[in-house]
C-alpha cells in the first residue's frame, strides 16, 4: 500500500516512515509542512495518508485544513488525522463530507503498533476511525440526549466502537458476544436512526457523524 | 390647521408640571446649600481649629466623610437629573490605619480642601440658582394678575419692572407682557438651572487630572499585583505538576528500559514484560503533560482562536450551548486566553450549578472593546461576592482592565457581561492562499 506522511518533527517523521515501511507499506513522499502536503496528496494519490494536524508555517491547523482540501479535489481519499490532543470539532470537519475512509487519532496512539497499523489499514480499507478519546467524550456527553435517546445502552456501545473504526467480528470480541448479535445490533441502529440500506451513502459513516453531530 | 386652544392647553400640561417639578428641585438645591453647607462648613472649620487639642484628630476624618458624603449627594443628583457623571476623586482609606493615620490620609487628600472650597462657593451659588426661577416667576405672576387688579381698585403709588412710578393705567397695563417674560423666563431658566448646577459641580468636585492620574495608578498598581500573584501561582501549579506527574514517570519509564535491557539476555520474557509497563507508563506521562498543556494554553485555542476554542468548548459539556461568535480579527494572545478562561469557567460554573438545560455565548467586537456575554436560563442566584470562582475571574480580567457583571435574579436567568479594551490583529488569512 501506498502511503504519503505529513509529520513536521524529523524522529517522528522517520519513525513513522520506518513503522509503516516494517509492515510492508511503501512510503511514497514525506513532506514536513502545510503548503507541500496538498501538491504531494494530489500528485500521489496514495492509498493511504497520515497526516499531522499542526504543521509549519502557522503551525495551526494546516495539516486538517490540507486534508479537507484534498478530499474535495480526490473525493474519498483515505486520510489518517494524528493530532496531540483531540478536538470533537476536528472530528466532525473530516467527517463533514459523509465519504468515509478518515482516521483521527492521538499522536500517543502510534506507540502502540499494532493498533496504528490496524488504523492505517482501516482507513485505508474506507473504514472510519476515531479515537477512543473523542468516543468517551461523547459517551460522557450523550448519555441519554437526543436523538441517540432510541438506542439502548449495548446499541450505544456497539455505536462507540464502530465510530473508533473496528469491524463486526473485533466488536463481538471485544464485547464477548457473537458475530450475528453484533450485526443484529447494528441493523437496528441503522434503523432507529432512519438510515435505511443505499448504496449512495456508507450507513457507518452516517450513523458515527450521527453521533457525534447528537 | 390651527390646533384648537383646548389642545394647546393639553399640550402645555405636561411642560408646566416639567417646569413645576424642576423649580421644586432647584428650591430643594437652595434649601440644601443653605442649610448643610453651612452646618458641615462650621463644623469643618470647628473640627480643624480644634486639631490643636487634639479633639480634631478625631472629629475632623468624621466631619470631612461627612462633608464627602454631601458632595457626593450632589455628584448623584447631578447625575441624576442632567446625566451628567462626575466621578468621586477621593482616596481609598488605608487599611487598618489609627487615628493619626486616618487624619493624614483625609489631610492630604487634595479633595478634601477642594471638598471645602465648593462648600464655601456652593452657599450663595446654590442659593442663587435655586431662588432665581422662583423668584423670576413670583414677580412675574405680580406683573400678570397683581399690578393691574391693584391699580384697578386702588390708587396706590407703584412700580413695576420697567416703569416707577406707574403713572397711567396704560403703564399699569404694561405690566402683563413683562409679567409674562419674566414667568417664561423663569420657567425656562428653571429647566437651564440643573445644567447650571451641574456644570458648577463639575467644576469644583470633579477630579483633576493629577487626581485622575494617582486614581490610575492605584488602580495600575492593584491588578498588577493581582496578575503577578496570579501568574506566580499558576507557575508554581505547572512546577508541581511537572515535577509529581510527569517528571516522575519518565524517571520510572527509564529504570524500566535500563532494567530490560540488562534482563534482555537472560531473561527475555521478563525483559518484554518490563517494556510492556514501560510503554503503559510513557503513555500515560503523554497523558499527564496533554492535560498540563491544555490548562496553560489550549491548543485548539492556538489554533483556532477564540471562535473555534469556544466552540469545541461547547461541544464537551453536558448541555445546549448555543455558541454565536462574530471577530473580524483575532485579539493579542494573553486577552484571548484570558477571555477563553474566563468563558470556560462561566460555562463550567452553569454545568455545575445552574441546573440549566441551554446556555449562550456571545462574542463581539466594536469600538475598541470586547464583550462576551454567557447566558444560561437556569436558577439564577450566582453572587460575585459570594463565589471565589467569579471574584477570579474578575481579577483575571482586572489585569487587562476588563470588566465584568453579573446579573443573576433568584429563579434566572442568569447573563453574565465582560468586557475588555483590545484592538484586534488582521483577520487570518488562509495559510494556502498564497499557494492556491
Amino acid at each position: 500500500m501506498r502511503v504519503v506522511i505529513a509529520e513536521d518533527l524529523a524522529l517522528l517523521r522517520d519513525g513513522i516512515t520506518r513503522l509503516l515501511q516494517a509492515f510492508d507499506f511503501e512510503v511514497v513522499a514525506a513532506v514536513d509542512n502545510g503548503p507541500a502536503l496538498l501538491p504531494a496528496l494530489i500528485e500521489h494519490r496514495p492509498d493511504v495518508a497520515v497526516v499531522d494536524v499542526r504543521l509549519p508555517p502557522t503551525f495551526t491547523d494546516e495539516g486538517l485544513q490540507a486534508a479537507i482540501q484534498a478530499r474535495a479535489r480526490i473525493p474519498g481519499l483515505p486520510i489518517l488525522v494524528l493530532s496531540q490532543h483531540v478536538e470533537q470539532l476536528y472530528a466532525r470537519e473530516l467527517l463533514a463530507d459523509r465519504s468515509g475512509a478518515i482516521g483521527y487519532l492521538l499522536k500517543d496512539r502510534v506507540s502502540n503498533v499494532g493498533q496504528f497499523v490496524d488504523a492505517v489499514r482501516q482507513v485505508a480499507n474506507g473504514g472510519t476511525v476515531m479515537d477512543p478519546e473523542v468516543i468517551g467524550q461523547l459517551l460522557a456527553k450523550h448519555a441519554g440526549t437526543e436523538p441517540l435517546h432510541p438506542l439502548t445502552a449495548r446499541e450505544r456501545e456497539v455505536l462507540g466502537l464502530m465510530a473508533e473504526g473496528r469491524s463486526n467480528a473485533a466488536i463481538a470480541g471485544r464485547l464477548f458476544v457473537t458475530e450475528k448479535a453484533v450485526s443484529k445490533h447494528i441493523n437496528s441502529i441503522f434503523s432507529k436512526l432512519g438510515m435505511p440500506p443505499s448504496d449512495d451513502d456508507n450507513r457507518r459513516v452516517l450513523a458515527v457523524l450521527t453521533y457525534l453531530n447528537a | 390647521m390651527h390646533s384648537s386652544l383646548a389642545e394647546r392647553l393639553e399640550r402645555l400640561q405636561p411642560w408646566l408640571r416639567r417646569r413645576l417639578i424642576q423649580g421644586g428641585q432647584a428650591l430643594l438645591l437652595a434649601v440644601l446649600s443653605v442649610s448643610a453647607n453651612i452646618a458641615l462648613l462650621v463644623l469643618s472649620v470647628l473640627a480643624l481649629a480644634f486639631t490643636v487639642l487634639g479633639a480634631g484628630l478625631f472629629a475632623f476624618p468624621a466631619v470631612t466623610l461627612a462633608v464627602r458624603d454631601l458632595a457626593n449627594l450632589n455628584r448623584r443628583i447631578a447625575a441624576q437629573w442632567t446625566g451628567t457623571e462626575i466621578p468621586a476623586p477621593y482616596r481609598p482609606e488605608p487599611a487598618g490605619a489609627g487615628l493619626w493615620g486616618r487624619y493624614r490620609w483625609v489631610v492630604t487628600d487634595p479633595a478634601t480642601w477642594r471638598d471645602l472650597r465648593w462648600l464655601v462657593v456652593s452657599i450663595p451659588v446654590g442659593l442663587v440658582l435655586g431662588l432665581l426661577p422662583l423668584c423670576l416667576v413670583g414677580y412675574g405672576l405680580e406683573g400678570l394678575i397683581g399690578v393691574p387688579v391693584l391699580l384697578w381698585s386702588l390708587d396706590v403709588w407703584y412700580g413695576y419692572a420697567t416703569t416707577w412710578p406707574i403713572d397711567s393705567v396704560f403703564e399699569a397695563v404694561l405690566s402683563v407682557p413683562q409679567g409674562a417674560l419674566l414667568v417664561f423666563l423663569g420657567g425656562f431658566l428653571a429647566q437651564r438651572i440643573h445644567q447650571l448646577h451641574a456644570g458648577f459641580i463639575r467644576a469644583l468636585l470633579a477630579p483633576t487630572p493629577t487626581a485622575l492620574l494617582t486614581q490610575r495608578v492605584q488602580r495600575l498598581t492593584e491588578t498588577r499585583s493581582d496578575a503577578m500573584d496570579a501568574q506566580a501561582a499558576e507557575l508554581r501549579r505547572i512546577e508541581r505538576d511537572l515535577h509529581d506527574g510527569a517528571q516522575a514517570r519518565l524517571v520510572a519509564l527509564s529504570m524500566n528500559i535500563g532494567l530490560a535491557e540488562a534482563l534482555m539476555a537472560r531473561d527475555p520474557e521478563a525483559a518484554q514484560q518490563l517494556m510492556a509497563e514501560a510503554r503503559e507508563a510513557s503513555g500515560e506521562a503523554l497523558g499527564e503533560l496533554r492535560d498540563l498543556v491544555r490548562g496553560i494554553h489550549p491548543p485548539v485555542l492556538a489554533e483556532r482562536g477564540l471562535d473555534g476554542a469556544v466552540r469545541a468548548l461547547a461541544m464537551k459539556l453536558p448541555l445546549f450551548i448555543d455558541v454565536d461568535v462574530d471577530l473580524p480579527g483575532r485579539p493579542q494572545a494573553p486577552v484571548e486566553s484570558a477571555v477563553y478562561f474566563a468563558v470556560a469557567e462561566l460555562l463550567a460554573n452553569v454545568a455545575k450549578h445552574s441546573h440549566a438545560e441551554e446556555a449562550w455565548v456571545r462574542l463581539r467586537h466594536g469600538d475598541g472593546r470586547l464583550v462576551a456575554v454567557v447566558a444560561d436560563g437556569g436558577l439564577g442566584g450566582a453572587d460575585p461576592a459570594a463565589g471565589s470562582g467569579l471574584r477570579g475571574i474578575e481579577r483575571r480580567l482586572a489585569a487587562f482592565d476588563g470588566t465584568m457583571s453579573v446579573a443573576s435574579p433568584p429563579g434566572g436567568p442568569t447573563t453574565v457581561t465582560m468586557e475588555l479594551p483590545c484592538e484586534l490583529s488582521s483577520p487570518k488569512t488562509s495559510p494556502y492562499s498564497e499557494t492556491g
